[in-house]
């Protein structure tokens, strides 16, 4: 891996900084407090090309590295976590199977639209009874000759309600489930029998909604299934794989940015007559703050490298995730003891950052299930 | 390189680590070979009869040697970059011709005397003297804590020529084993990294010649300081490669070790250890080889450096105790390597810039900022 950026990178990431500052900074408290997402501020993202960041042009997107769209969810979380889980979601987890299961025409169709961002995007896995065992999913798929009848219903599904496609999955074939008895989906929010359900109260990413959607008789047309009949459930594992770079991306830029905000303060804050950062208790806080952050970085990039350079990066990504959201929520912690009874109120953005850092060990596979997948590969050898 | 270093390492280095922690002595034999091979001359250029291998490549040998053993690892990393580095770079085309190249095959051993018993991290109030009396320096004073002093038999040796000017006052000396007037002191008892030959120097009039000043009057602490940046990524390539030599051993027990009827890799008490072990040490080499390879285009990497250093010395102290713990009773004996792993990695966390310094590098340069 080469550790200066190219200068691709290095535009993208200014691009995405002053976009970031601009664009969407000023309104994320507000956005947090009404727990309102802005269609405004994904359409101006989606007109300066970051919707589609590593897919080829000929299906609209920028032809650029994984690297550099990592780099534009950790800029856009720097500043608004609800807006780099948005595009984190968009990218990796409703184009990617797209792009590498989808037909020519399921590309054309679907995942143009998402890297053009004419279109939101969204993916269901999880369910009521099926969190980590993905597997045990309930909803069912049945094979009606010329479409597919889906029922049951997926939670937590982030962009739900907002966006327009959805790649879910369901079981074809209780028998085998895992073992080829599952199948992946494209379903459109217009499809009969798809409703949204109920929108989730959530400790953070409250920009970010999160619902439940429903399948009814749900009518799938034949040509949105995506890959072929019993590999979904291997589809939603790779698929998760390069979800995390994303996470790990999101995580380190909520790190980044409550230490952006914890230098500043350090700074400014005087108490015992001399700024606060003269004190070594605080000068080493930030110094591992910072040290932390570098090596998540790292990971990070390593990981959106490998998968760039189309090499294996499970066990990379995993790492990436798994230590970047958990430096997140230390480093989260430590930026709101910096700022004091300063950083418990809503007036500082600090307390944000650490309610919307938790979810990072949360979704897209715990830091258990990481752990999990990295012995596996460890244990293998 | 790296394949040949790593070849080295397991074949020769390997099989001798436990006998050189047990008895503490130092393995000049090996040092010799390692010596004739060309280890210890590196990223010492072809014309000064070194390898001229760049500064990665060099930064993987001591990760390599340090696998095998720390010990080994230290003696090449304090022979190289502060032995015959700083006169490389500060020394008159007389020194570099007449050192430089028996350092770099290994006919000469160096070490480096900075550190003194009040003068550690604030390494500028050093008191040892040297006054110039005619064609000698006369050196009064000692230093402590210098690894490869034991054989030694070149030493580079930072005195103050003008105490009233402080840091400004410090001159550095090429001092030779057999200077009238110094001496060889006690040896050190240590927890770890036992046969790295850890003494006391003595000064008592030492006769030194003046065509033995590097650089100049003056300039020992910018020599002292100049190659910090690289010396701390050493640092940090050794602890990694202790960290991972714990973390292998590690995980074969964890495979071959049977509890309540299976594998204790078959639990996710001891996969998740391993896991983390694994993740700290990746961040830990992503961390050292950013910085080496920034210092390696000439880019500034201070605050890399100390990073790599730090994170790459407290991920060495976390893989191995938890190493220790993996193995049980057994860890704690010295039938397996692991708690010599563990009482090696220590000494990382405090040399070459304890952590709580490296700490103060990265906060100021956060706060400058």
């Amino acid at each position: 891996m080469n550790f200066q950026l190219t200068q691709d990178q290095l535009d993208i990431r200014k691009l995405v900084r002053d976009f970031a500052l601009n664009e969407v900074a000023p309104s994320a408290m507000e956005r947090d407090e009404k727990e309102e997402f802005s269609r405004e501020i994904f359409d101006k993202m989606a007109e300066i090309g970051l919707c589609g960041i590593p897919w080829p042009e000929e299906y609209g997107g920028a032809g650029m590295d994984f690297v550099s769209y990592v780099i534009a969810v950790e800029e856009l979380s720097r500043v608004c976590a609800s807006t780099g889980v948005t595009l984190s979601v968009q990218t990796s987890l409703a184009g990617w199977p797209i792009y590498a299961f989808g037909t020519e025409e399921q590309k054309q169709t679907y995942l143009r639209r998402l890297a053009e961002g004419t279109s939101i995007g969204a993916y269901g896995l999880t369910e009521p009874g099926s969190g980590t065992d993905a597997g045990g999913m309930r909803t069912t798929a049945v094979d009606k000759g010329d479409h597919w009848v889906l029922n049951g219903s997926k939670i937590f599904i982030t962009n739900g309600g907002v966006a327009d496609i959805y790649v879910v999955f369901a079981v074809t074939d209780p028998e085998k489930r895992t073992r080829g008895g599952i199948t992946a989906f494209i379903v459109e929010s217009s499809f009969e029998g798809f409703s949204v359900g109920k929108k989730e109260k959530k400790m953070g990413i409250k920009s970010s909604p999160t619902t439940e959607i429903v399948f009814e008789n749900c009518i799938v047309p034949k040509e949105n299934q995506l890959g072929a009949l019993g590999e979904g459930f291997k589809i939603a594992m790779m698929t998760l794989d390069g979800g995390r770079n994303g996470i790990a991306a999101q995580a380190l830029g909520i790190a980044q940015g409550a230490l952006d905000h914890s230098v500043d303060y350090a700074k400014q804050r005087n108490q015992f007559k001399q700024s606060i950062s003269n004190f070594q208790a605080i000068q080493f806080k930030l110094a591992d703050m910072a040290t932390e952050i570098e090596a998540a970085r790292l990971l990070t990039y390593q990981a959106a490298w490998l998968e760039s350079e189309k090499l294996p990066y499970s066990q990379a990504s995993a790492m990436a995730k798994v230590f970047a959201s958990e430096v997140a929520m230390k480093v989260t912690t430590e930026a709101v003891q910096i700022f004091g009874g300063y950083g418990y109120t809503r007036e500082y953005p600090v307390e944000r950052f650490m309610r919307d850092a938790k979810i990072t060990q949360i979704y897209e596979g715990t830091s258990e299930v990481q752990r999990m997948v990295i012995a596996r590969h460890l244990l293998k050898e | 390189m790296q394949q040949m270093v790593r070849d080295f390492a397991q074949n020769e280095i390997a099989p001798l680590a436990a006998e050189i922690d047990r008895t503490d002595e130092f393995p000049l034999e090996l040092v010799k070979k390692m010596g004739s091979l060309g280890l210890l001359g590196i990223p010492v250029p072809e014309e000064h009869d070194g390898v001229g291998a760049d500064f990665v490549s060099y930064m993987l040998a001591i990760e390599e040697v340090s696998y095998a053993s720390a010990s080994a690892g230290v003696i090449l990393a304090v022979h190289t970059s502060v032995g015959t580095m700083p006169i490389l770079k500060f020394g008159t085309d007389e020194q570099k011709s007449k050192y430089v190249p028996r350092l770099a095959t290994g006919e000469l051993i160096g070490a480096f005397g900075l550190t003194e018993p009040s003068a550690g991290s604030d390494a500028s109030s050093i008191r040892t003297r040297a006054v110039r009396e005619g064609d000698v320096y006369v050196l009064n004073g000692s230093k402590i804590f210098i690894t490869n002093g034991e054989v030694a038999d070149l030493f580079i040796v930072f005195a103050a020529t003008d105490p009233s000017l402080g840091a400004k006052g410090v001159s550095a000396f090429i001092v030779e084993r057999g200077t009238p007037g110094f001496a060889i002191g006690k040896k050190e008892h240590k927890m770890g990294m036992n046969g790295s030959g850890t003494v006391e120097l003595v000064f008592d009039n030492a006769q030194v010649p003046a065509t033995q000043l590097l650089g100049r009057e003056g300039e020992g602490f910018t020599i002292a300081m100049s190659n910090l940046d690289g010396g701390r990524i050493g640092i940090g390539a050794q602890a990694l490669g202790i960290a991972r030599a714990a973390f292998d051993a590690a995980r074969e027990y964890a495979k071959q070790r049977e509890q309540f009827g299976k594998q204790i890799a078959d639990f996710q008490g001891v996969q998740f250890m391993l896991a983390d072990m694994a993740t700290k040490i990746e961040a830990a080499r992503l961390l050292i080889y950013q910085a080496a390879s920034l210092r390696e285009a000439g880019l500034p990497c201070s605050q890399q450096a100390s990073m790599a250093k730090y994170y790459a010395s407290d991920a060495a102290m976390q893989v191995t105790t938890d190493a220790v713990q993996l193995f049980g009773g057994y860890g704690y004996s010295k039938e397996y390597p692991v708690e010599r792993f563990m009482r090696d990695a220590k000494v990382t966390q405090i040399y070459e810039g304890t952590n709580q310094i490296q700490r103060v590098v990265v906060a100021k340069n956060l706060l400058r900022g």
